[in-house]
């Protein structure tokens, strides 16, 4: 399991434009450079991310090698109702991870 | 036992050039620190014209100050006296420069001294501008400490007055910035003052960056000396702080908030305010250099030396600024005289403490490449991971030796 830092706002008023933050610990090797006997490293990269809030597709992103180990994604959803987010990362070598926050929407 | 030896043999480098014949050429140096007065006296060793100008007359060392922040050290060991570059046969001007033009430095009474050449060492500035919550009146609240003087003695008054028990939090910005293993030799030894002082406490280190210099023997000696008093939380741990708020008392990284008892917030950094009026600094608001001479590659005739430029691998530091110094001399002298300088080894070598007797080290050799100053591969080194406790404390003498060394270097 790799390590994941969410900030999640647990309460919100409804209509109310929240940020998410999310951040997974991960190596994001490219599949281009190579170890110190000249083999080329494999790729181990995430591919994609998804947010669903009771299951409605919030955000999502595919994720490249050009990105930096530990990827960081901030992002905005409008709170309507109170539920669970699910945060998911999938990726190379079978690569999954989901994580849930409950959201208490008010008003 | 290093001290008259070193002094007799500066004593004659010194003295046979100045009885040399006048070279032609007026240089103005701005910046009485490491890399200013030690340019100084290498440009007088030259046999040139040279002006000093530092509205102080007494340089403050940042090398060591960790130490004063954490009760182990004198503030009196950390002052230099500009005197003695006068009595070694530089003009001392005692004021502020304001601004520079085409050949003149103006200072802040109106007045302009001419040049031929103008080397610029003004080190940093802390930038109030990049971290929400942190201005000037900020830093009386939560110390920055990361300019030697008020600031040092400020921090070091907070963490007396704390009760066992507090949280104390350090904020480490990202590259570049001066000294990049300064913040982790002052957490460790603040973590030091602590464990013998205040043993509940904590120490929490919120850091923009996953990696950092002589990381592996921080982590180390954290680990064998205060494993659970020190915290340090890496970038992708969540550290980078985005904001402050000095009145709650509080550090907020992306992911959290940090109640503090005190708060030792390390701002990001730029040149000092003369190298942007002087217009050697670019966006990044660093001076961009040539690795040959340190003449701005922004403004002719203009060089940079020490934390305010920047060009390639060399780091921010009191030894970096002496060795560009001595460079930075070399070629000027060869420029006044209508030739081209020589092509330079630079050498780097940085000292840190983990524990009064726990010294570890890192060496970079640097020449330039491609119009940068590169990093020569295997001419450098750190402290070895595994080393006898006698080991650790011969290298925090070497620290001692080297201070002392430096600084009579520079300020004689």
């Amino acid at each position: 399991m790799a390590r994941v830092l969410l900030q999640v706002p647990a309460t919100a008023r409804k209509g109310e434009v929240i940020e998410i933050r999310v951040l997974i610990q991960h190596p994001m090797e490219t599949g281009f450079r190579v170890g110190t006997v000249g083999e080329v490293l494999p790729r181990d990269i995430i591919r994609r991310f998804a947010c669903t809030w009771d299951g409605e597709p919030v955000f999502s992103a595919t994720l490249h090698p050009a990105i930096a180990a530990n990827p960081y994604l901030a992002f905005t959803a409008r709170a309507e109702a109170t539920g669970t987010l699910a945060f998911t990362w999938s990726g190379d070598n079978g690569f999954a991870q989901t994580e849930t926050r409950r959201v208490t929407v008010t008003g | 036992m290093m001290r008259l030896p070193r002094r007799a043999v500066l004593g004659a480098l010194l003295a046979a050039p100045a009885l040399a014949q006048q070279a032609p050429g007026r240089v103005v140096v701005v910046g009485g620190g490491f890399g200013g007065a030690s340019c100084a006296r290498a440009l007088r060793a030259e046999g040139l014209a040279v002006t000093l100008v530092d509205p102080a007359a007494t340089y403050v060392a940042c090398p060591f100050s960790n130490l004063v922040v954490a009760g182990m050290r004198d503030m009196a060991g950390q002052a230099f006296a500009l005197d003695p570059l006068a009595r070694a046969g530089m003009t001392l001007v005692r004021q502020q420069a304001v601004g520079v033009e085409a050949g003149r430095v103006i200072l802040a009474d109106g007045a302009a001294l001419p040049w031929d050449r103008l080397v610029l060492a003004p080190g940093i500035d802390l930038r109030f501008d990049a971290l929400p919550g942190y201005d000037a009146a900020a830093t009386e609240v939560m110390p920055h400490a990361w300019k030697a003087g008020p600031q040092t003695l400020l921090l070091r008054r907070q963490l007396e007055a704390m009760e066992d028990g507090g949280t104390v939090v350090m904020a480490v910005p990202a590259n570049p910035y001066r000294c990049p293993p300064g913040p982790y030799e002052r957490a460790s030894l603040v973590a030091h003052y602590l464990t013998t002082r205040k043993p509940r406490s904590k120490l929490l280190v919120l850091d923009a960056k996953d990696q950092f210099s002589k990381q592996r023997l921080f982590e180390q000696a954290w680990a064998a000396l205060y494993p659970a008093m020190l915290e340090h939380v890496p970038l992708s741990g969540g550290g980078k702080v985005v904001s402050v708020d000095a009145r709650a008392g509080t550090v907020t990284t992306e992911f959290g908030t940090h109640r503090a008892q005190v708060a030792n917030v390390i701002p990001p950094q730029r040149a000092g305010a003369i190298a942007v009026t002087a217009g050697v600094a670019d966006r990044s608001g660093w001076c961009p250099i040539d690795p040959i001479s340190f003449e701005s590659r922004l403004v002719p005739r203009v060089h940079v030396i020490g934390d305010a430029a920047i060009g390639g691998a060399m780091p921010k530091s009191a030894f970096a600024a002496n060795a560009q110094a001595k460079v930075c001399a070399a070629a000027v002298a060869a420029l006044l005289r209508g030739e081209a300088p020589q092509e330079p080894r630079l050498i780097n070598t940085c000292y840190s403490l983990v524990a009064p007797d726990y010294g570890i080290s890192i060496a970079g050799v640097y020449r330039p490449a491609n119009g940068l100053l590169a990093d020569i591969e295997g001419a450098g080194g750190v402290s070895p991971l595994a080393a006898p406790p006698a080991f650790r404390a011969a290298e925090a003498r070497y620290a001692a030796d080297w201070f002392a060394t430096i600084t009579a270097e520079a300020w004689g």
